[in-house]
């Protein structure tokens, strides 16, 4: 199931695991990624509290945890090379991996069609 | 340039406005101005593309202004602008351009400008953002002469390796130019002022052209398959790699030009023992760090990881964090050194190049060796 927050970041939920990136909207916003800060397996996130930071050539942007839970899982082939999420945001330029707290959180966030409207 | 104002409301346009737009740039407020912060190319290749062939630059939101002396001579010009900067006027040649500042009365930079002597005139050129507090200065205190805005015309820079075969459609006579010349030239059947100068660390040009040719001679500069838009976004990662100075962050009301490092823009006539030494804004602080130094200096800084350390970042002398030693006033992420690159201020006891100092990011300490500017090697046809 696939699932959408307005701060512009996809999640893939299997199970209690959630797995987490950005739109290809909030990619395209951003504009040429040069680098990208992820969290430490085992790190405790709340929701909206900053996850991860990503810089273009001309700024630096939080990415926001989307849901409370733990992160399980990072993916260090963005960090080695951050035009990943550029080019493919939605698929191999995932950022973490996070086993939710409470599963049920996740009903609260926009399905696909609500998050395509909101962008629109 | 300055830090941008972010008033949507009542936002200038230049007159390349609607070109930008037709190219599907992303506009941005900059300094009162809606601007072209991007073009679809993006501002990783739209850098790379300047230094690898010829980037177009707006810069119409700079104001460009003329100074004539009330007799008409230059020398009257010129005398009256070096109360104002420290920097040799008097001796520059007609056709010929310079960089300077205008100091205050603590010795502190007003504005950064360059200065062309057109014959009977000065042409300066001056930032977007301090353009009505220096028409005003200077309005107040050039005794003689007329300060006239020119609101009428676009300046277009043309940047990169390629510049000078680009501008050579338009005007065969390009190549006999050198570095910080200027010369009125018909481009397009129409006058315009080209110098040989810019802000990217490449050689280049910047165009003065009559507003309502200014379309036409920006679509007949990129009508050459070398030639690409490019955005405040790489000029401002362009001129950061070249070591230049961004009015606003890295100098300011706050910084002398010898902190700034900017010591090599004031000659021998304006020093001590020159010809006409002082009579600037100033001039004692000035004159007297030329003598003695100053306590901190701007210095190059090469982050030693992967992350961009931007502007305000707290400067310290050890990883822990516990003594404060200076600020980054400029940083990015260098595409043509393909890492973070920076400027800042540090004590003269570490402003050494091959230093090792730590900037505070999110609350971690990154490692920073103060680097020799600039970070690439400029192409000035000199």
């Amino acid at each position: 199931m696939l699932k959408f927050t307005a701060e512009h970041e996809w999640l893939k939920l299997e199970g209690d695991v959630a797995t987490v990136g950005i739109t290809t909207h909030a990619a395209e916003q951003l504009g040429d990624l040069v680098f990208v800060e992820l969290p430490e397996v085992g790190a405790e996130l709340t929701k909206d509290g900053n996850a991860a930071t990503v810089e273009s050539v001309k700024a630096a942007s939080d990415v926001y945890a989307p849901l409370d839970g733990e992160v399980t899982e990072v993916n260090q082939a963005i960090v080695d090379d951050p035009s990943l999420v550029n080019s493919d945001p939605e698929g191999a330029a995932w950022f973490f991996k996070l086993k939710l707290k409470n599963v049920s959180d996740a009903d609260g966030l926009m399905d696909e069609a609500a998050y395509k409207d909101m962008i629109a | 340039m300055d830090d941008q104002t972010n008033d949507q409301t009542a936002l200038k346009i230049t007159p390349l406005h609607a070109l930008h737009l037709e190219l599907g740039a992303k506009m941005v407020p900059f300094a009162g101005y809606d601007m072209p912060v991007q073009y679809p190319l993006g501002v990783m290749k739209e850098h790379l593309h300047t230094r690898a062939a010829a980037g177009l630059f707006d810069v119409s939101h700079m104001g460009q202004v003329i100074v004539k002396a009330k007799s008409g001579s230059y020398a009257d010009a010129a005398l009256a602008l070096e109360k104002l900067v420290p920097v040799d006027i008097l001796s520059l040649k007609e056709g010929r351009q310079r960089y300077g500042f205008f100091t205050d009365d603590n010795g502190c930079i007003l504005d950064d400008l360059m200065i062309t002597n057109r014959g009977d005139h000065l042409l300066v050129v001056v930032n977007a953002a301090c353009k009505d507090q220096d028409l005003a200065h200077m309005k107040a205190n050039l005794e003689g002469c007329d300060v006239t805005l020119l609101e009428d015309r676009a300046l277009i820079a043309l940047q990169g390796p390629r510049a000078e075969a680009v501008l050579a459609e338009l005007w065969a006579g390009v190549s006999a130019m050198k570095f910080m010349d200027v010369r009125e030239v018909p481009l397009h059947d129409v006058d315009c002022i080209v110098s040989r100068s810019g802000y990217s660390g490449e050689d280049g040009f910047e165009i003065s052209v009559p507003q309502a040719h200014a379309v036409a001679v920006a679509k007949a500069l990129l009508e050459h398959p070398d030639c690409q838009a490019i955005g405040l976004g790489a000029r401002d990662s362009l001129r950061l790699e070249a070591g230049l100075c961004l009015y606003g962050n890295d100098i300011d009301t706050t910084t002398s030009p010898i902190e700034a490092s900017l010591e090599w823009a004031i000659q021998k006539a304006r020093k001590t023992g020159g010809d006409r030494e002082g009579g600037f804004p100033g001039a004692t602080r000035i004159l007297g760090e030329l003598s003695n130094g100053t306590t901190r200096r701007r210095v190059g800084l090469k982050p030693e990881g992967k992350a961009p350390v931007r502007s305000h970042a707290k400067l310290y002398a050890d990883a822990q964090g516990v003594t404060e030693i200076g600020e980054v006033t400029s940083g990015t992420f260098g595409p043509t050194v393909e890492g973070p690159v920076a400027m800042g201020y540090l004590p003269v006891a570490q402003a050494t190049p091959g230093t090792q100092v730590f900037a505070e990011v999110r609350g971690k300490y990154l490692p920073m060796t103060v680097a020799a500017l600039p970070f690439i090697t400029p192409t000035y046809k000199r």
